[in-house]
């Protein structure tokens, strides 16, 4: 009995038609808590006003941006070395929620900076490392439409995607030394949640355990949908040439 | 190996100006920018090494699409990949060659025009040491970018948007020198900078291309 078993696409399709409601439902709980908790029962901050409240949404899908990358990568690198079409087929659902998420972030985050801030945009170390990350989403998701074998598309993609991690990791540092001193980088970083008021923190909290489960059952449901298509493919070819 | 490198640059110089392409790309980009900018010179002189960087950038992108394609279409690519000489080794010497006939050339005719771009003096050496060390970078993460697309049919408006961004730390450091060379101050970090990071992908990016064409020749 070993977790590999649900790499066999039956085995997962079962498995997760049966989670998927369920974690649905916790999303569905978690996110409106949070959410509902931190808009209208949190006070507004004595100096940001109640533009505070957009770190309910900001904060989450910030984070899981950069952790879908990881997860494609992890899913990359499972579909290199075990060869598991699901894990590939994860990786390629990831990708739009993922997408998704950063625009999320970053348009979140001009809608904050703008009264904060004053400005839109500023080429901020952070901000800059976003956009190339999600220009990095565009990147993967163009190379998986583009290729017509699926076993190659998994194949090359999963390589794009081990580069662009590198690559992505070396933007982030060359980025940083490019602007340095310039901006303000951490105002938005986790370290500082510690300093923020536990009635800002536990909507927070709850808001991120949303988004965490959000994900996965975003990555599920398409998972599902990606190897469907594939079955109705290999029937379409498989009918086609009877 | 010498008589593949020669094989590639006689096939870069012959066919069709393959080589002369990136040059005259280049030279046109940055024509264009005083038509964009306007040709106030203090302007101009402050976009210069940017500007510079970009087009050899760009220049560079232009050609890679002929890097692996030529070679994939009438199955030469196949024949390398079963000669004894390592593909690393294949991919390493087509990127030289791609390097020594687009980004060489760059180097002569950048100083001229960082001239007509009204560069400040001092930085005219560092422009040069600074597209020195990062252009062989860009040949050879370029030929990610060639590999991951080779045989599609619209290959060319994606390699951009695949191999771009990977040019972004090198671009960075690369114009970071020249620009601090125009500003007066210390270029030598960046140079550094620069070159670290070109040699770190030089010696990694072959084996990550020649596993991407092992992927495609399968």
């Amino acid at each position: 009995m070993s977790l590999w078993r649900y790499a066999n696409p039956v085995e997962f399709m079962r498995l997760s038609g049966r989670v998927l409601p369920v974690l649905t439902a916790f999303t569905v709980a978690c996110l409106g808590a949070g959410l509902v908790w931190g808009f209208f029962f949190t006070p507004d901050d004595y100096q940001q006003g109640s533009t505070v409240k957009i770190i309910y949404l900001h904060v989450p899908a910030a984070l899981m941006a950069i952790n879908a990358w990881i997860m494609m990568l992890v899913a990359s690198l499972i579909w290199f070395i075990r060869r598991h079409h699901v894990s590939a087929l994860a990786a390629r659902a990831a990708a739009p929620v993922g997408a998704v998420l950063t625009l999320v972030a970053l348009i979140t985050g001009a809608i904050w900076g703008q009264p904060m801030w004053g400005t839109w945009w500023v080429w901020d170390p952070r901000l800059t490392s976003f956009l190339i990350l999600f220009i990095f989403y565009l990147g993967y998701m163009a190379l998986w439409e583009a290729v017509e074998d699926p076993e190659k598309a998994a194949d090359l993609t999963a390589a794009l995607c081990l580069v662009g991690s590198v690559f992505a990791l070396l933007s982030r540092y060359a980025v940083l030394f490019w602007s340095q001193g310039l901006h303000q980088g951490a105002s938005l970083s986790l370290d500082k949640e510690e300093n923020v008021a536990d009635v800002f923190y536990l909507p927070l909290l709850l808001c991120i355990a949303g988004f965490v489960l959000l994900f996965v059952s975003l990555v599920l449901l398409r998972t599902r949908t990606e190897i469907r298509a594939r079955r109705l493919r290999a029937l379409e070819t498989r009918g086609g040439a009877a | 190996m010498r008589a593949l490198l020669s094989r590639e640059l006689a096939l870069a110089l012959r066919s069709g100006g393959g080589a002369a392409q990136g040059l005259v790309f280049f030279l046109i980009v940055v024509l264009l920018v005083p038509f964009g900018m306007g040709p106030e010179p203090d302007a101009l002189a402050r976009v210069a090494p940017g500007t510079l960087w970009i087009a050899a950038l760009l220049s560079c992108l232009v050609t890679l699409d002929r890097l692996f394609q030529t070679d994939w279409e009438d199955g030469s690519l196949d024949a390398l990949a079963l000669s004894p000489v390592p593909l690393e080794a294949v991919v390493a010497i087509k990127a030289l060659a791609h390097w020594l006939t687009t980004g060489l050339p760059l180097l002569v005719i950048a100083p001229l025009l960082a001239l007509t771009l009204q560069l400040p003096g001092q930085a005219y050496p560092w422009l040069v040491a600074s597209l020195a060390a990062g252009t062989p970078a860009l040949s050879f993460i370029g030929a990610i970018g060639a590999a991951l697309t080779l045989g599609l049919r619209r290959g060319g408006l994606l390699i951009g948007v695949l191999t771009l961004p990977l040019y972004i730390p090198t671009l960075i450091f690369g114009a970071r020198c020249a620009i601090a060379a125009a500003d007066g101050q210390d270029p030598v970090p960046a140079l550094a900078l620069t070159a670290a990071l070109t040699l770190a992908i030089l010696a990694l990016t072959p084996f990550a291309v020649a596993q991407i064409l092992r992927i495609q020749i399968r």
